[in-house]
């Protein structure tokens, strides 16, 4: 019994320590931010960031659209499969425009990112530990947290939300497909059935959500990047760590700011 | 007055004493060369003398900054004034070998980029690259790859220049290049040389004095001619190339035979 409370105790404050780690992370990353604006601050980092924006954004739109697509039909065939008997087939346009809008789409860009980016992050500073260009950097005067992570976080932070938006506006449209199909409801009628069933605050809710989550993503990818010691196993160990935690931060955050929305909203 | 100057330098990792007590001047101009046989602690030292890694205990000094407490800016700055080739040379493998020379010059000072353009063509052609900046790190050789780091480490004309194991993973003609290119390089540019090795006839061929290292603490600190006639066994040991334990043929014979005998292999 006492070893048991002993373990959970231990691993408490293990994660309590993973969670400082973190914020301490999210400190420094903020504070180097400025550096990687245009105009202000330094042109190399600005540059970072924008490969870094194609990186984790652009190159991500074709699968995170094939991925909201479906799940968009997924949500519209399931919904009418239960509404349908109560006569309510329309109500399939609101379930998906809210639905996606305020909590599938932020998610699921933010899975889709974090097995994309996350990984790749971790693995690119990993590498960087083991090969000593980490050391090479701080010898050669520079911030490591300045030169690695501040471009990739500026570079989440724009790009993850305007994923969420692509996400969110192909997942709506996979609704319309269903609904064209079982009604043959015109795609004029459609847009105008879910502008009227949104609110400005579900696209905002959905936004910050995925801001948050960009900021998570990056962080646990170049922690675990950054604590990889040893040789490549180790940087492999550090991928799927940083994909695995940072997949279950997200769902916890999701869940956090959900309520926190929920509690805050007019009923 | 000394460039570098180590006193009392005590490092230990998870308890265990790694440098015990080190003492160490290195004056200026001079060649320096950090010998001794693996764990040693030689690479422990040589992070500690860049300001990698905090000591337990004692000072390192170089041009009058103590690093073990000065503040993050005070390292940057003098840290400029110190190239480094590290073991693996460590080039950044997303640039060009031009942009890895280029890379501090561009960040750290406000030359114009034709100006940046001809120092590193300068700086590739010391090392005999001239004709290689626009390859990748990827396309080059290890003896190339070695010799890029060095003109790297020379971008901002440090005064001090610091080799990890310069002829690590290097066939003999392409190490005594590099030697011959050490030497050439400080007297051409009279910097402070610390190199850290385990090879002999490098570290005798390059060196003006020689800090032999054994177990955390230094055996001898002298001119390579002091040390090369010096009668400490450990010295003579590590010149003479004397393995540590010498099992007797008949001790390992008879371990075969009784391993033969044994239940798990007549079985």
């Amino acid at each position: 019994m006492a070893k048991l409370i002993e373990s959970v105790g231990r691993n408490t404050l293990k994660r309590l320590d993973y969670v400082g780690g973190l914020s301490i992370g999210l400190w420094a990353a903020v504070r180097a931010l400025g550096t990687t604006l245009p105009v202000t601050g330094n042109r190399y980092r600005w540059k970072a960031s924008i490969v870094q924006m194609l990186e984790i954004g652009v190159e991500a739109i074709p699968m995170v659209g094939l991925m909201a697509m479906c799940c968009g039909f997924i949500l519209a065939l399931q919904g009418a499969s239960e509404l349908r008997r109560v006569g309510a087939l329309s109500l399939v346009i609101p379930l998906v425009a809210i639905g996606f809008t305020r909590e599938i789409g932020p998610l699921l860009t933010a899975i889709a990112v974090s097995g994309r980016s996350g990984s790749a992050i971790s693995a690119e500073i990993g590498t960087m530990v083991v090969t000593e260009e980490i050391d090479t950097l701080k010898v050669m005067a520079f911030e490591p947290i300045e030169f690695v992570v501040a471009p990739k976080l500026l570079g989440a932070l724009i790009a993850v939300p305007c994923l969420t938006v692509v996400c969110n506006v192909c997942g709506i449209f996979a609704g319309w497909i269903f609904m064209f199909f079982s009604t043959h409801l015109g795609l004029k009628l459609y847009v105008h059935e879910v502008l009227e069933s949104l609110v400005l605050r579900d696209v905002v809710s959905g936004l910050i959500k995925s801001i948050a989550f960009a900021a998570i993503i990056v962080l646990v990818g170049c922690l675990e990047g950054f604590q990889v010691r040893g040789g490549p196993e180790a940087v492999g160990r550090s991928t799927t760590a940083a994909v695995v935690k940072s997949t279950f931060l997200v769902i916890v955050a999701d869940m956090f700011f959900t309520a926190i929305f929920y509690f805050t909203g007019k009923h | 007055m000394s460039i570098i100057s180590v006193r009392n330098l005590v490092a230990e990792y998870g308890g265990r004493r790694v440098l015990d007590g080190l003492n160490l001047d290195v004056e200026p101009g001079e060649t320096m060369v950090l010998l001794g046989g693996s764990g040693a602690g030689k690479t422990t030292l040589l992070r500690n003398l860049l300001g990698l890694e905090r000591p337990q205990s004692g000072s390192v000094v170089v041009k009058g900054v103590d690093f073990t407490r000065c503040s993050p800016t005070e390292l940057k700055r003098v840290r400029r004034s110190i190239g480094v080739s590290f073991q693996s040379a460590a080039l950044f493998n997303s640039l060009t070998v031009e942009d890895n020379v280029a890379l501090a010059l561009r960040e750290h000072t406000s030359l114009a980029p034709s100006i940046i353009e001809l120092d590193v063509w300068m700086k590739l052609a010391a090392v005999g690259l001239a004709d290689c900046g626009k390859l990748y790190p990827q396309e080059l050789s290890g003896g190339m790859r070695k010799r890029a780091s060095v003109a790297r480490a020379l971008a901002l004309d440090p005064e001090i220049l610091v080799f990890d194991e310069p002829s690590a993973g290097l066939d003999p003609i392409v190490a005594a290049e590099l030697d011959e290119l050490i030497l050439l390089l400080k007297e051409a540019f009279q910097m402070t040389v610390v190199v850290v090795t385990h090879e002999l006839p490098s570290a005798f061929r390059i060196a003006d004095r020689i800090a032999m290292l054994y177990k955390g603490s230094f055996l001898a600190v002298g001119r390579k001619e002091e040390i090369r006639v010096s009668q400490d066994p450990h010295i003579r040991q590590f010149l003479d190339r004397v393995p540590d334990i010498v099992k007797p043929a008949h001790l390992v014979e008879s371990f075969f035979e009784k391993y033969l005998s044994s239940p798990e292999v007549t079985q």
